[in-house]
């Protein structure tokens, strides 16, 4: 089936939850949902399906991101998702395709502009039944996401030689560092771990760290550490079990959530969230499009799924979150039907079909 | 080229000898000895003095001077003709008086053997880290590490192999930085052409000389076009020079996922120093830890040897539980750089036994051995070995 029939299906979907749902609009949450390229449509469609066997109170507006020129020549998402977006405050996202040579930059650097998304996080908790060589893996990195090494200033000072900025504000640094301690204080977290290669970049990550030391003085029930870069690397390969959440700007952060999700299976079963000023959330699966499978009904959902997972946690749906969140685990735990990048041979649907049954037998 | 050949009739009149002791454990490291110190034209300084050479020693911080007094027990032990110029560093004090001392005697002598300098940085800024000030003074280009699995070591991965040359004077590493507006620090990331075609060069030939067939080059360049785009291009260019070797190039964020779950899959990776930083330090983490890896740091006129992951360990400092292995090989591949090969081999192959054959493992490994018992153990097996005087 094409991804175009798979949008098609949506659709319906959503217009089922939606009458289902008319008859107790009170205590319905709606929450954007972007389902992205690929095979975003198919796996969003799982993630409906299974939210619904999970009755849990979400009514989805779907919305699509494509950039648009605006008026002034400036590229930015289109009027009727953002609006959408700042209505209702949480989203989830699909996979979005990263245009070459389309003369705009990415929808998700768009996307983090236009909400100020300034906080990455990422739990990585390892998955019983899914086999790495790490087992017990359960910390959360949180990213700065807006400045850093990836500010994407450079110049060409004479010809070869080129200089990159990394910025480093004082209130970025503040917003993230509350940001983690208080994510660290909602989710029963005993320690909040802020990396950095201060001996190096003396002034920058300084500065960060300073910014960090100083919120800890406002939180002290949870425990504070400063690591450097390397360290933490070191110590993540050999012990992973050490580290609790962490905190770090942008680069360290790209290149340790990713390592931290390499260890529990990489980034198909890997949720993540994003969070933005004023109150914006947008959680989204981190992988690609995997445009070579797109509507065969093959894709894997369990990214999307935990982060929808997260997004529940977020919106204080503890119960719904848990028992999602079980039943996913439980079915890959059971290994009988699992779709193919997690070694069985189902389909994407099936491995839906599954979780529902499970969700609906937790009830 | 006359070198090359002398270097391997040498490990051909080593190998029978030890051989048979050894099994695997001169296959582990014996080639790779060969290849470090051929990279380049460069000679090592000659042993001017009754033809014994002088390096000079920083101990530093932390396990650094312990280790390094472990260093020379064995080398006197030995017999080595080497002498050591101690220049102790000061890492409390502001002024550049004590590093620049450190920097002139390695001018002088040619080969340094380093600890860790400690970096406190609650001092301003202006106090700059007195490690990247020694490398970036003395243009130590690149830094050499080679990670392997050594078979008596439990770790979560097995037959890693892995090479990584790092860029070692620019990058992140520039330490220019400044604040222009009350609140917003600026910090300069540096890549030249000049820079990155000479590691790029440094990382094919080393390959070549080693016998490696793939160079992968790990790079943020989706991201930081121009910058890395710079160091990518310069490095497929390289690679264009070589062809009997495999280029290809890995995003960052990705490599550091591929190398927790297949890191059998890399040969030899280069990289600017930031990335490098990272990646030695997970791989020296996939292999067992910081006490196992030596490192070192070559220039085109001057060579610094210390451990890979460059750390101070000061919370184990003093306390005979540190891995003497590190430091230990490190001295070796000194002993290969002065073309000592007789005497590196030795103490190699004695390091090299304790760790995979009587399995005397310190607490970072998971054993229970005090630093003294790893080091009178490597000494026993030299002295059993009978070899002793310049008989090699």
């Amino acid at each position: 089936m094409s991804s175009n029939v798979w949008r098609s299906m949506l659709s319906p979907v959503i217009r089922a939850v939606k009458r289902s749902s008319s008859s107790f609009s009170r205590g319905i949450q709606t929450v954007t949902l972007i389902p992205g390229d690929g095979i975003g449509p198919e796996i969003s469609c799982a993630v409906m399906k299974i939210f619904e066997a999970a009755k849990a109170p979400i009514a989805w507006e779907e919305r699509n991101v494509t950039a648009i020129k605006g008026p002034g020549g400036k590229w930015m998402i289109p009027p009727d998702a953002k609006e959408s977006m700042d209505r209702n405050k949480i989203g989830l996202k699909g996979p979005l395709k990263t245009p070459i040579a389309a003369g705009h930059p990415s929808m998700n650097l768009l996307l983090r502009k236009t909400f100020d998304l300034y906080a990455n996080v990422r739990p990585c908790v390892s998955i019983e039944g899914y086999k790495t060589p790490y087992t017990d893996v359960n910390l959360v990195t949180i990213r700065e996401n807006t400045e850093g090494e990836y500010s994407g200033i450079e110049h060409v000072i004479v010809d070869g030689v080129v200089q990159s900025i990394k910025l480093i504000t004082e209130d970025a640094s503040r917003r993230i560092a509350e940001y983690a301690f208080e994510y660290a204080r909602n989710n029963q977290r005993n320690s909040v771990t802020a990396v950095h290669k201060a001996n190096i970049m003396r002034m920058s990550d300084g500065l960060f760290l300073r910014k960090c030391r100083e919120v800890a003085e406002n939180f002290k029930d949870i425990k504070f550490t400063e690591m450097y870069l390397d360290t933490v690397c070191l110590n993540m390969v050999q012990d992973p079990t050490q580290f609790d959440v962490l905190v770090m700007p942008n680069l360290y952060g790209d290149i340790l959530s990713d390592l931290c999700a390499g260890l529990i299976g990489g980034l198909g079963v890997t949720p993540s969230g994003n969070i933005g000023a004023n109150g914006v959330a947008i959680f989204e699966s981190v992988h690609g499009t995997a445009p070579d499978i797109a509507g065969l009904d093959m894709a894997n959902p369990t990214a999307l799924l935990l982060s929808a997972v997260m997004m529940l946690r977020h919106m204080g749906l503890h119960a719904h979150g848990q028992k999602i969140q079980t039943a996913c685990f439980d079915t890959i735990r059971d290994k009988k039907v699992l779709t193919k990048d997690l070694g069985g041979n189902s389909k994407c649907s099936e491995f839906t079909a599954e979780i529902c049954r499970r969700v609906q037998d937790l009830e | 080229m006359a070198a090359p050949s002398a270097v391997m009739s040498m490990s051909r009149l080593i190998k029978p000898f030890w051989g048979g002791r050894l099994g695997n454990t001169a296959k582990v490291f014996g080639a790779s000895s060969a290849g470090h110190r051929e990279k380049s034209t460069h000679k090592p300084p000659p042993a001017k003095y009754g033809g014994r050479h002088t390096v000079t020693l920083i101990p530093g911080d932390g396990i650094g001077p312990e280790l390094l007094n472990h260093v020379r027990e064995v080398f006197r032990f030995s017999c080595v003709p080497v002498d050591f110029e101690v220049v102790h560093v000061n890492s409390a004090l502001e002024t550049e008086e004590d590093i620049n001392n450190a920097i002139t005697a390695i001018r002088r002598n040619g080969v340094a053997l380093k600890g860790n300098i400690e970096t406190i940085h609650t001092m301003p800024p202006s106090v700059k880290s007195r490690n990247n000030l020694l490398r970036t003074s003395l243009d130590l280009f690149a830094n050499v590490m080679h990670c392997q699995s050594l078979p008596g070591v439990q770790t979560r991965h097995k037959n890693i192999d892995i090479m990584i040359i790092r860029e070692n004077t620019e990058g992140e590493y520039s330490s220019l930085e400044h604040e222009s507006v009350s609140g917003v620090v600026e910090s300069l990331k540096i890549i030249t052409r000049n820079n990155s075609l000479r590691i790029a060069d440094y990382a094919f030939r080393l390959a070549r000389e080693t016998g490696r067939s793939r160079v992968t080059a790990v790079h943020k360049a989706n991201i930081m076009k121009l910058g890395d785009g710079l160091f990518l291009q310069c490095c497929r260019e390289v690679a264009s020079g070589y062809p009997d070797i495999t280029f290809d190039s890995m995003i960052v964020d990705n490599t550091t996922m591929q190398l927790v779950s297949k890191p059998e899959q890399f040969d030899v990776m280069v990289m600017p120093n930031l990335y490098g930083n990272v990646v030695s330090n997970v791989c020296a983490g996939l292999v067992g830890g910081p006490g196992l890896v030596p490192g070192a740091n070559y220039g085109t006129d001057y060579a610094v040897f210390e451990t890979a992951t460059r750390n101070t360990g000061k919370s184990i400092a003093n306390k005979n539980v540190a891995n003497p292995t590190a430091m230990l090989l490190a001295s070796c591949m000194m002993l290969d750089h002065l073309q000592l090969n007789g005497y590196a081999s030795l103490i190699r192959n004695a390091v090299l036994t304790t760790m995979n054959e009587t399995r005397l493992h310190t607490a970072d490994i998971g054993g229970q051995g005090t630093t003294s018992d790893v080091v009178q153990s490597v000494m026993r097996v030299i002295q059993s070995g009978g070899q002793l005087t310049t008989e090699l």
